[in-house]
């Protein structure tokens, strides 16, 4: 256990490191897009509805200081967190973030890519308290690090797990079904 | 801990001191040599120890600070990261779980007790984990209702729906109107025959024995008719990609208008129990309370936020399925505790059967799932006829329905909250990832934040009022 | 046992009916609830099905008051070691009822995570088949499994009967 978890001294440098640029004061989704001219941005609809979200990619280093934003533009409710495996693709981990306003009705889903050799994500729990299990699930299932999570464990899996059974390369681990229907002895 | 005088035999169980004690040098010393078998960590009797082999997390040393300070999230390291573990003479930190009747699953809880009075709390998951979203990865989009329909138990309709809606916003199709009636009928009685099951479970936990039997009586109800309609008590499979797997079997409305009229007869009865129960409302008013600002934190949506007072509802601010075509409202508790969701969830039972009453009246006819060949399977008498209707049905069973690439993410407003489905296709017939938002994972969640300085009891009822399904958390 | 001496074997034989008919009808099956099945479980216990009609209403929460485990839902790896303890801490006689496809062999769970059959846990002796079985199907296995305590063919014997 001692293990995984994160020095947190250090990594608390880290995150203010990773504060560059002073918070950007948006009102909206499109000043968020101004605000960071690095991000990609797509609108998707829903099925049977005409309910739409918007699909923002950052790089990694607009991270945290990207949901802060976000927070503050009225993107107050943490809804979720998911890691990709996009194995065979060169940025190979993705992790999405999916933030609610629940005041405009609107959603963001943001993501951003890191490396297979380096999987590290700034964490968000600093922002947003409900980060925590979601962080520590993503670290489970993918081995993705949170520097600053305090409390970068385990969740679904024992303790003493080794792999992290969700990237593509883990095999899922079927063992072969003997069917023995018809038997006489049954 | 203040050094106020202390009882000699209130905790720890083993070195119970009846008589006066002599000096008060020596009982603390006595019950801190009993903290230091089952704290420290040298013996081996200790119960969590990270060697144990069932995935022993622990709650982590702390340094003096009082309670969970995790709410507002700015101070969060805070408390899980301290020098040492301090080992106080009344503090003991017991188990819950997983093996628990008030768990509701697998669910464990270590919790820090101060005498009575509970001062940290560390929801443990993961008894459940069954690896659905990687056994998703290997199954294709046709089988996929089949799956994600186990993961919350007790919404399974609204898996299914969600799961459905995200392949269809990555298909790009539409379903037809009746197949949305029925999907949205189906989902609404199943809000009802979860909401049924909770106030039984959590009557049961409150002491209230009889809760148990009358929510199970009308939950049988709802039971019978998923029966009738899908063939299954639960785990249904009935709602998938492209619409529903079967139209509404004879005679339907009949069995709609005898739950709606049954259910709403149960209702009434819980209300003239539990409504002016003097020892239901001291055991809920005020316990167990979240504010909406912790909501939103925590990503907690459904009736725990609505109970606390966030007017939010997808059904509402992002309807699927063209449920907003129906009237109904949605309800708001003020206070945050036991008892304003426990109101919460019964005004949704009784707009849940209004909204199903109102599809009666509106079921358009026609057919109930796309008429796509790539999507559905042909109907079994033109396979007879058709050639072409083979080839599609035999390669709908065989490969499955092809998908183009694309990312998607799509939610409905389940009994508990938001249940959301992500799903990544890189194309072909298999989902590349599938994730999904559980309500009850964030509910869990923010347990400490409800729990903390309240008492045991009062833990048992607002771990009930949260509704947690160990399977939509462990998936 | 009747094969030891003739007059006290005819006493043997009948005392081990009496104490087989009186396992049979006082089982107390201990809440194991773990997934889907247990709510079907939870269901069978209710009004509508009523399992008190066989003596078996009394779900324990504690395995030391219980003598019957009905394990209901699929069982992780993460949680075998706990069903384990809870069944080592059942007392004895003792029976295991494995309700459901996840508990019996997996079920459609074929991965990682599930212990493929809880009979690699714990000794099984009858298999609920059923995704998941329905009340009519648990209290069959149940029956089941009393008429087979019944006429001996599941004998738990302790050396003292």
């Amino acid at each position: 256990m001692s293990d995984v978890t994160p020095p947190v001294e250090e990594v608390a440098v880290d995150e203010e490191a990773a504060l560059p640029r002073e918070l950007p004061t948006v009102g909206s989704i499109a000043g968020l897009l101004e605000a960071f001219p690095d991000a990609t941005f797509t609108t998707r609809k829903y099925a049977s509805s005409e309910t739409v979200y918007h699909a923002i990619s950052v790089p990694v280093s607009d991270w945290v200081v990207f949901a802060q934003a976000a927070l503050e533009a009225g993107f107050d409710a943490f809804i979720d967190l998911a890691a990709v495996d996009h194995f065979g693709d060169a940025p190979r981990f993705e992790v999405t973030v999916n933030l609610l306003s629940m005041t405009e009705a609107n959603r963001v889903v943001v993501s951003t890519r890191v490396p297979y050799d380096d999987p590290t994500v700034p964490t968000l729990t600093g922002v947003f308290v409900g980060a925590n299990f979601y962080e520590r699930e993503a670290y489970d299932l993918f081995g993705i690090d949170f520097p600053g999570h305090p409390d970068l464990t385990r969740i679904l899996l024992p303790d003493e797990w080794e792999g992290h059974p969700l990237r593509k390369d883990y095999d899922i681990g079927a063992i072969p079904v003997e069917f023995k229907a018809g038997s006489a002895d049954l | 801990m203040t050094d106020a005088p202390k009882t000699p035999n209130t905790t720890d169980g083993v070195d119970v001191v009846d008589e006066e004690p002599q000096d008060a040098e020596s009982v603390a010393d006595q019950r801190r040599r009993v903290h230091e078998i089952w704290v420290s960590g040298t013996e081996e009797r200790m119960p969590f120890a990270s060697t144990t082999d069932e995935g022993a997390q622990e709650l982590l040393p702390r340094d003096e600070e009082p309670a969970l300070d995790i709410q507002l999230g700015v101070t969060v390291e805070d408390d899980f990261v301290g020098p040492e573990m301090v080992i106080d003479d009344e503090r003991q930190i017991i188990n819950m779980g997983p093996q628990h009747p008030a768990t509701h699953g697998v669910l464990r809880l270590q919790v820090e007790l101060e005498g009575e009075t509970v001062r940290r709390v560390k929801p443990i998951i993961g008894y459940l984990h069954t690896g659905m979203e990687k056994t998703a990865e290997t199954l294709t989009y046709a089988q996929g209702s089949t799956n994600v329909t186990r993961m919350d138990y007790l919404s399974p309709f609204h898996n299914e729906l969600a799961y459905s809606l995200t392949v269809e916003q990555l298909l790009g199709i539409d379903v037809p109107k009746r197949a949305d009636a029925i999907r949205v009928l189906m989902t609404e009685l199943n809000r009802v025959a979860s909401h049924l099951l909770w106030a039984a479970t959590m009557g049961m936990d409150l002491g209230m024995v009889s809760m148990m039997i009358y929510g199970w009586r009308e939950r049988e109800v709802c039971l019978d008719f998923f029966e009738k309609v899908t063939g299954l008590r639960m785990n249904h499979n009935y709602i998938r990609p492209g619409g529903v797997a079967a139209d509404l079997p004879d005679g339907w409305e009949d069995d709609v208008v005898n739950l709606i009229e049954a259910v709403t007869i149960g209702i009434d009865e819980y209300a003239e129990l539990m409504d002016e129960n003097p020892i239901f409302l001291d055991r809920t008013m005020g316990v167990g309370v979240i504010t909406p600002g912790e909501c939103k934190q925590f990503g907690v949506t459904g009736p725990i936020a609505r109970g606390s007072g966030i007017d939010w509802d997808l059904r509402k601010a992002m309807p699927y399925s063209g449920i907003d075509a129906y009237e109904f409202e949605v309800p708001t508790g003020l206070h945050g505790d036991v008892n304003d969701r426990y109101m919460v969830r019964m005004e949704e039972i009784r707009q849940s059967l209004h909204i199903a009453g109102q599809v009666l009246e509106t079921m358009p006819p026609g057919d109930y799932r796309n008429p796509d060949p790539k999507v559905t399977p042909p109907p079994r008498q033109r396979i007879d006829e058709s050639m072409e209707a083979l080839i599609h049905h035999f390669k709908l069973f065989t490969s499955g329905i092809h998908v183009p690439e694309g990312t998607a993410y799509q939610s409905v407003e389940g009994p508990r909250g938001e249940i959301g489905c992500y799903l990544v296709s890189k194309g072909g017939t298999r989902p590349w990832r599938m994730h999904w938002r559980a309500p009850s994972f964030a509910a869990v969640q923010a347990l400490p934040a409800m729990m903390t300085d309240s008492l045991i009891a009062d833990l048992i009822a607002a771990l009930a009022s949260t509704d947690p399904v160990l399977g939509d958390i462990d998936r | 046992m009747a094969g030891v001496s003739s007059e006290p074997g005819f006493l043997m034989s009948t005392l081990e009916k009496g104490v087989n008919w009186a396992r049979t009808q006082s089982m107390w099956p201990a809440s194991f609830g773990l997934a889907c099945c247990a709510i079907e479980m939870m269901g069978t216990g209710a009004a509508h099905n009523d399992l008190a009609r066989f003596g078996m209403e009394v779900f324990r929460a504690s395995p030391r008051q219980a003598d019957l485990m009905i394990v209901a839902g699929r069982v992780s790896q993460k949680m075998a070691p706990v069903l384990r303890q809870v069944y080592d801490q059942m007392a004895e006689p003792k029976w295991v009822i494995s309700m459901g496809a996840c508990a019996s062999s997996g079920g459609m769970f074929n991965n990682y995570a599930l212990v493929q059959g809880v009979d690699q846990v714990v000794p099984v002796d009858m298999y609920v088949p059923g995704c998941p079985p329905g009340p009519q199907s648990l209290m069959h296995g149940i029956l089941s499994l009393q008429s087979k305590i019944m006429s001996g063919e599941i004998n738990r014997s302790t050396g003292v009967f």
